[in-house]
């Protein structure tokens, strides 16, 4: 059951930000950094993690002069959070 | 047991980090009880005009009668719209400032894409009953008015129960099922309406302020 259990979500961080992308079409940075409550830097070393994973995928844009990047959950990152999802479920589940 | 306290945090965690993204939550329920207790004072003068200028027998003819044979402006320049106007600033003034007061406890930025969701979504169906009521005032309908604030308002809550804490639709539900009625009650208005907005509110506001915020003690 542990080994369904998927490291890359061990962080809080990075299981808030996959949570958020799960029940959104897509997210901008900023959104992301009040939701979660940390620094730019802490948010985007995170999202690189996710990134390199191919579990989000980033979308950069314009508002006005402005730049916005967004970002969006990806297939394989669906696939894989459903999966720990389920590994979290099975291990409550174990208790009785 | 240690890794299953870590996964029952980690799932509670997954559903607050769900929710805080895609609705708005920090909907005080106080709001809900100062909306109302405005809409019951409102109720109350609306009341004392009716009476003053006719007795509560004469209620339901002031309505159906005396509004009629006036124009427009003369409605708008009326006690009682100005003080529907009054309740409604009231109101809104309350209702925003004890969500701004919980948004700020609750660290969640007030004016973020999730309140701004709601508002767009309330604002949709309230406009379009508001334009709507306001064509039926020109046509001296005064009696369906108060129908009509329900049944949009209901409307309204029904869809920000999409876009904020669920429970709103069963508000919504409640003032859809009263302004319905009213309409077999026409000039009965005034009462529907503080039985709506005023009770209905506390209700609503009481409930969510004991699910919600009580327990919470930071």
């Amino acid at each position: 059951m542990i080994e369904n259990l998927n490291k890359i979500f061990d962080s809080r961080i990075r299981l808030g930000i996959m949570s958020a992308l799960m029940v959104n079409t897509d997210i901008s940075f900023n959104e992301l950094k009040e939701l979660l409550n940390i620094t730019d830097g802490n948010l985007a070393s995170h999202l690189k993690t996710l990134e390199e994973n191919d579990y989000v995928k980033i979308h950069k844009g314009f508002i006005g002069k402005k730049t916005n990047t967004t970002y969006a959950v990806t297939k394989a990152g669906e696939k894989a959070f459903k999966i720990h999802l389920t590994a979290l479920e099975k291990m409550i589940g174990s208790i009785k | 047991m240690d890794t299953q306290q870590q996964s029952l945090a980690d799932l509670q965690h997954i559903k607050t980090m769900m929710e805080r993204s895609s609705r708005f939550i920090s909907l005080s329920g106080l709001s809900g009880i100062a909306a109302g207790i405005c809409a019951l004072v409102g109720a109350w003068f609306a009341n004392n005009v009716i009476v003053d200028s006719g007795g509560p027998s004469a209620y339901r003819a002031v309505v159906n009668r005396t509004f009629r044979a006036e124009s427009l402006q003369d409605f708008m320049g009326h006690r009682l719209f100005q003080i529907a106007a009054f309740t409604f600033c009231a109101a809104l003034c309350l209702a925003f400032l004890f969500t701004y007061l919980r948004s700020k406890k609750d660290k969640i930025p007030m004016w973020g894409a999730t309140a701004q969701r709601l508002t767009i979504n309330v604002a949709i169906p309230m406009a379009a009953g508001g334009i709507y009521l306001f064509k039926q005032m020109q046509f001296g309908n005064y009696g369906l008015i108060a129908p009509g604030c329900l049944i949009f308002y209901g409307l309204a809550l029904v869809n920000a129960g999409k876009y904020t804490l669920g429970e709103i639709r069963y508000l919504g539900y409640c003032q859809l099922l009263l302004g319905v009625i009213n309409c077999w009650f026409v000039g009965y208005g005034l009462y529907f309406w503080a039985m709506g907005f005023g009770v209905l509110h506390i209700i609503y506001g009481t409930v969510m302020w004991y699910r919600y915020e009580k327990s919470k003690p930071e």
